[in-house]
């Protein structure tokens, strides 16, 4: 089996591209989406309603695309307690880290910025550990 | 200054839809497709590393062309990043705690919001715990739990 590169991978990946250049062109903000949802909780002015149609915008999009053959993933199978010790972790941790994947991975990395370099790298090989130490303990 | 209020709002819907629309068309949206994207060790599927090539490959250089030498976005707005170079604890802490989390469910919060139409519960627990998260951690920068907390002021966003 050879291997094909993954178009839809590659494609999604240049939306969320062009999504953030656009936000950051034309009205200066960061697609960063933990930031995002930060603002909202502690909202500044003129800082509030721009990201609640971001975060509208993102919500909705699945309605948009799914007439285009794309939909949400069937997701079940998942401890609901494990979901919400990683949905506090993450909170926590994007709030206190100021970013999460696309915040340091995609606007920060593309800026070359050191501290979202450190950041990225940091969380990549921390998220490898964690699936490496729950694969050696079986799933809990 | 209508404008600048327009165009800000307007920016931010259609980014909203381009950034979501790209979270599941890549195949982030999926668990299971980014656990088996950090299981280097074991069955590794390395199409996710597609998603950040592309988004960086389309980023970096209209950042670098095009709104790196603009003094303000077109709207007048002031670019939001900062320059901050420093490597402080706080990032470093922040990043590990974050790289578990995801790690531990696959979930990010940009692919947790995207999913968010479909209604699930997985989805809507998990946002609601990263707004817990959020807030807990809000707290802390605050110096509420000034017992563990390193840090004698406010950290300015």
């Amino acid at each position: 089996m050879t291997y094909s590169i993954p178009w839809a991978a590659l494609f999604g990946g240049m939306l969320l591209g062009l999504s953030a250049a656009i936000l950051m062109l034309f009205s200066g903000k960061i697609a960063g989406i933990s930031g995002i949802i930060g603002g909202i909780l502690t909202p500044k002015n003129h800082e509030f309603t721009w990201r609640a149609l971001f975060l509208a915008g993102m919500i909705c999009s699945a309605f948009i695309i799914a007439p285009l053959g794309f939909a949400l993933p069937e997701i079940s199978d998942q401890n609901l307690f494990v979901i919400m010790i990683a949905g506090i972790l993450v909170g926590f941790g994007t709030r206190l880290g100021n970013g999460c994947t696309s915040g340091h991975g995609i606007i920060g990395m593309g800026r070359f910025s050191k501290r979202s370099i450190y950041a990225t790298s940091l969380f990549m090989v921390t998220a490898i550990a964690v699936v490496l130490i729950r694969r050696f303990l079986g799933d809990i | 200054m209508l404008y600048t209020q327009i165009l800000r709002l307007l920016t931010g819907a259609i980014s909203g839809i381009l950034f979501g629309s790209g979270m599941i068309i890549s195949g982030m949206v999926d668990p299971n497709k980014v656990i088996a994207f950090l299981d280097i060790f074991g069955e590794w599927d390395p199409s996710l590393a597609f998603v950040m090539g592309g988004a960086l490959l389309v980023f970096t250089p209209i950042y670098h062309c095009l709104i790196k030498p603009r003094k303000q976005a077109i709207n007048g707005d002031a670019f939001a990043y900062t320059n901050n170079q420093k490597v402080d604890r706080k990032l470093l802490l922040g990043a590990t705690i974050f790289g578990a989390g995801w790690g531990l469910a696959g979930f990010c919060p940009g692919p947790v919001v995207s999913s968010i139409a479909g209604g699930s519960e997985v989805i809507l627990t998990f946002m609601l715990s990263l707004l817990v998260g959020m807030v807990i951690a809000n707290q802390y920068l605050a110096g509420r739990f000034r017992f563990v907390s390193p840090y004698q002021t406010v950290d300015p966003q």
